[in-house]
């Protein structure tokens, strides 16, 4: 099982962003996005994740094998640290939370309500998730938005982990995770031609 | 999927969750009818079904936009679409909680409603009847315009536009139920529609939120 993307183009809001995309991520590899903002890191992810659909070209691996993380956490203020883990264990029918609370140093946190966390805890939550979902390939986009460099550590450590159980992950950054045998793919060059005018987002403007 | 049913129904009973709200929505509605109309028992006997009707339409409508508002705006729904649970299930466990959060406490007060407006003493089976036959409806009709709205700013008033419509077949018959019952009438017909539709909607409309749903989270 490898994930394998051909001659990927991706639209956001009816707009072609990126074009010909053309790449593969094998067991226990990852890959790192690059790019400047507004390149469609964003949309390649959130198509690869199966949020929308391709305008054309293929994904080879199914929806069901990714874990989607975005900026937004998915975390639930009033539900405490434990309650939100167990929530989504619960909807990917994995059974325990323990090694997700280990791995993000969690533990100590388990009862506190998620709104009582700092953006940097949540953060940490938004990623356990990830180990709860029991998912192949991991879909990440910016994961280290306010995480302190020992949370960067951690997080680094779990993509480890996860890599060398045979997972994949495929990962929009601009900071060094230290992940040493990742591939980096600057999808800067795979811009979408403007359809008819130049500049077609002045439209808007 | 029962594991997001339940989680929405401890959202709702924890701080800022709104449970009970549409509850005393209903209450200050019905409570101020009769300072409006006078205190005529003839005639507020006469019209309680109808507002207890439309009382509890619109406390249904006032907690709508909640129903996906607050999972797109942590990203929990895009989450949700992402993970095995189908989005037909997901809208339809959502639907249910909102529809024992909002719809089955208004059909348990109902009776206590009945009292404040006077309401004949036949009635109040029919009344409680219709409402525990057609508050589902409201609430799948209803999870449908959230799912129509969602990731509008401000879009709760666009969605009473877009709902209300859609509640006219339910208030009518429910209504109907409800007066006839009042007046000691036969109610089998109207009854028989009301459970008509809203087995109707429960069966479709799941399948039609999933797709606006889907569109929307592009």
């Amino acid at each position: 099982m490898e994930l394998r993307v051909t001659d990927l183009a991706v639209a956001r809001g009816g707009i072609p962003v990126l074009e010909g995309l053309n790449f593969a991520v094998k067991p226990g590899r990852s890959l790192i996005l690059r790019g400047p903002n507004g390149i469609g890191k964003t949309t390649l992810l959130r198509t690869v994740a199966g949020l929308q659909p391709p305008l054309a070209g293929e994904i080879g691996l199914d929806r069901e094998a990714m874990a989607y993380a975005a900026h937004a956490d998915g975390l639930k203020a009033t539900l405490s640290v434990e309650e939100n883990l167990t929530f989504w264990a619960a909807v990917f029918g994995t059974g325990t939370i323990e090694p997700a609370l280990e791995g993000f140093a969690l533990r100590e946190l388990r009862d506190r309500p998620a709104g009582a966390l700092s953006a940097g805890q949540k953060r940490r939550l938004g990623l356990a998730r990830l180990l709860v979902t029991g998912r192949p390939v991991w879909v990440l986009d910016e994961p280290t938005v306010s995480l302190d460099v020992d949370a960067v550590a951690m997080f680094g450590a779990a993509i480890r982990a996860h890599l060398a159980g045979g997972g994949m992950a495929l990962i929009a950054t601009h900071i060094d995770l230290g992940l040493d045998e990742a591939e980096v793919l600057d999808v800067g060059p795979f811009k979408a031609r403007a359809p008819k005018d130049e500049h077609f987002d002045e439209v808007f403007l | 999927m029962i594991a997001l049913l339940i989680r929405d129904l401890r959202l709702a009973m924890r701080a800022g969750g709104g449970f009970g709200l549409g509850l005393a929505f209903f209450l200050i509605v019905v409570t101020l009818v009769p300072f409006g109309v006078g205190p005529q028992t003839g005639l507020l006997s006469k019209i309680a079904p109808g507002i207890l009707w439309l009382g509890a339409l619109l406390a249904c409508l006032l907690s709508l936009d909640r129903i996906f508002a607050l999972d797109w705006e942590d990203g929990s729904l895009d989450l949700l679409a992402t993970s095995p649970l189908p989005l037909e299930g997901i809208v339809t466990m959502k639907a249910l909680a909102h529809w024992i959060t909002t719809g089955l406490p208004l059909v348990i007060a109902s009776p206590l409603f009945g009292v404040l407006m006077s309401l004949p003493q036949a009635g109040y089976g029919p009344l409680v009847l219709s409402l525990l036959l057609g508050t589902p409806a409201l609430s799948v009709v209803g999870t449908f315009g959230a799912a129509l709205t969602v990731g509008l700013k401000r879009g709760g008033l666009l969605m009473s536009l877009l709902v209300l419509p859609l509640y006219v077949p339910t208030l009518i018959f429910g209504a109907e139920v409800a007066r006839r019952g009042a007046e000691g009438a036969e109610i089998a017909t109207p009854l028989l529609m009301l459970a008509g539709i809203s087995a109707g909607v429960i069966a479709l409309l799941p399948f039609a939120s999933a797709a606006v749903l889907r569109v929307n989270l592009r």
